[in-house]
């Protein structure tokens, strides 16, 4: 009985409340996806001179809508031969690790699902989960066209998840610690100058152009290089399952945009002292990188494989690893009048 | 702690199981995913015991980067399924040697099996080297202890990780002089006025 009150009493509550946030951060996040795709094909229509998605709805705004409507009631096709569990696990954990990535994420002072105090590692660890769905997406289509993409999108996504990684070491440096909201409450002080872009300034393009390999945007969407393997890992999938895919691969985006605003561009804090602090910063922040991938996809042309990887190893690796050595010994002793060490724990 | 319980029982009770799949799923691409799956529970065993760090380096190493090459090497090989299950009987008695031999250890490094002591050393060695969880973050536990007390070893490994790579790269490649090579600061060097030639050609002549 009394194990009955435990866990429909207080348990029960606690558990409705995480639930009632984490379908809340959910569907904020799959609507203002919905609006960011059209943005994106606009913004990319704007620099082609075309007017872009203008049918559905007023100014074409409710496109991405029809979109999904389309993929929803569209015939599912498997071929012969799919290792048929494995072939829809695949769009499903490509979506969910993206979705479950959202719960360290903190909005705002104290707005954040699950205040991890490993929540760097925490993303680190989803992410190279989200390899898994490429993987098992090729494979189980049973098709060589697909199983060719999906080998070469987990070698980029490898490659450059190292690099990635080396330069979040560098901000876990001078910050102490591995939580995001101290990551960002470390940043606070003058404004946009004691951000973490200044101190971390070469990072800031790595890390940008790196998000851009790791979440297959161009310029290096080469698992999907129409012109050479029709497009990659999802070759075979239609309707919903590929709709899945493609919801987890632009909330992969947004995630990027969200982890650069955490990492380098102070979150939620207000860019000058006399204007207060709060979500509506960090989420014009992520627009604004939004703003930047979808640039980055008008204007850049796409970059052959052999020179990705050779970016990712033999220049991005080197740069950040040794951005590591600095950062490290800057925090040591403390150059720069302590510019590089900002540690509130640990020490 | 119901739900802390709960969880328990769920994650070991998947662990368990996808053990079992490992061993017993006919195709070994589906093996490497039971295998997955495994690490993800025991991953979130350690998130139980408040160890958050150890978990996320399980997931990030063993899930992230280790199963990822053991499925490309699954999934490149040319195996004949059937032939590699048939020998399963040949290989029981001594796979089940060796269980029984890690679960002896197991009791021992426990201490306990149902209330009858195996190893009254164990718990109090444990005991030792445990802080309380209120005390320190475990992330901070371990970062102190490997690069204070440990240091010493901590490099020692590296240095071992360090010899095994160079030894595989060593091993793995080779110079083929025969071969057309890409320079590439040839090609980075090369600019429009060196590839590209204006050439006026006069009508009806052509080149």
């Amino acid at each position: 009985m009394e194990f009955m009150t435990d866990v429909f009493g207080f348990y029960f509550g606690t558990f409705l409340v995480i639930l009632g946030q984490s379908l809340l951060v959910i569907v904020l996040i799959l609507v203002a996806l919905a609006f960011l795709m059209y943005a994106d094909r606009k913004i990319w229509a704007a620099v082609q001179m075309r007017k872009g998605p203008n049918v559905v709805g007023v100014f074409g705004l409710l496109q991405s809508f029809a979109d999904f409507i389309k993929y929803i009631v569209k015939e599912v096709v498997v071929p012969a031969g799919a290792d048929k569990p494995v072939f829809f696990l695949a769009p499903m954990i490509t979506f969910i690790f993206a979705v479950v990535a959202w719960v360290v994420i903190p909005f705002d002072d104290g707005w954040v699902v699950s205040n991890l105090n490993v929540g760097v590692l925490y993303i680190f660890a989803i992410g190279s989960l989200e390899v898994y769905g490429v993987i098992m997406g090729g494979w189980a289509s049973n098709s060589k066209y697909p199983f060719l993409g999906a080998l070469r999108s987990t070698a980029q996504m490898i490659s450059y998840e190292v690099s990635i990684g080396f330069i979040i070491v560098g901000v876990l440096l001078s910050t102490g610690s591995l939580n995001f909201t101290a990551i960002v409450q470390a940043q606070s002080g003058y404004g946009a100058l004691s951000w973490y872009w200044l101190p971390h300034l070469p990072m800031v393009a790595l890390f940008f152009i790196s998000a851009l390999a790791e979440t297959n945007r161009p310029p290096f969407d080469l698992p999907e290089a129409e012109a050479e393997l029709v497009a990659g890992y999802q070759v075979e999938y239609s309707a919903t399952p590929f709709l899945l895919f493609m919801i987890g691969e632009l909330m992969a985006v947004v995630l990027m945009t969200a982890l650069i605003t955490i990492l380098f561009f102070g979150g939620w804090l207000s860019p000058v002292s006399w204007l207060p602090d709060g979500i509506h910063w960090f989420i014009l922040k992520m627009l604004f990188w939004f703003f930047m991938f979808a640039m980055a996809k008008a204007l850049v042309p796409r970059y052959r494989y052999d020179q990705l990887m050779r970016l990712g190893w033999k220049v991005f690796l080197p740069l950040s690893l040794g951005w590591v050595v600095f950062v490290a010994a800057a925090a040591q002793f403390e150059w720069f009048g302590g510019f590089y060490v900002r540690w509130a724990v640990g020490g | 702690m119901v739900i802390a319980t709960l969880a328990f029982y769920l994650f070991s009770a998947v662990a368990v199981a996808s053990a079992l799949m490992v061993v017993l799923s006919r195709n070994p691409v589906h093996s490497v995913l039971w295998l997955i799956l495994t690490f993800f529970s025991a991953a979130g065993l350690f998130v139980i015991l408040g160890a958050e760090f150890v978990a996320m380096l399980l997931v990030i190493v063993y899930v992230g980067a280790v199963m990822v090459l053991f499925l490309f090497v699954v999934m490149m090989m040319d195996v004949d399924f059937a032939e590699l299950k048939s020998g399963m009987s040949k290989y029981v008695r001594i796979g089940s040697l060796i269980g029984l031999v890690i679960l002896i250890e197991l009791l021992m490094a426990t201490g306990y099996w149902s209330g009858w002591i195996v190893a009254d050393m164990a718990p109090d060695m444990r005991a030792a080297v445990t802080p309380a969880l209120e005390e320190t973050q475990n992330t901070i536990a371990l970062g102190s202890i490997l690069y204070t007390q440990y240091v010493y070893l901590f490099q020692a490994a590296g240095l071992v990780l360090l010899v095994a790579m160079i030894g595989a790269i060593v091993l793995t490649m080779r110079h083929r002089k025969d071969v057309k090579r890409q320079s590439i600061v040839g090609q980075i060097y090369r600019d429009a006025d060196k590839a590209v030639e204006m050439i006026d050609v006069k009508p009806g002549q052509g080149l």
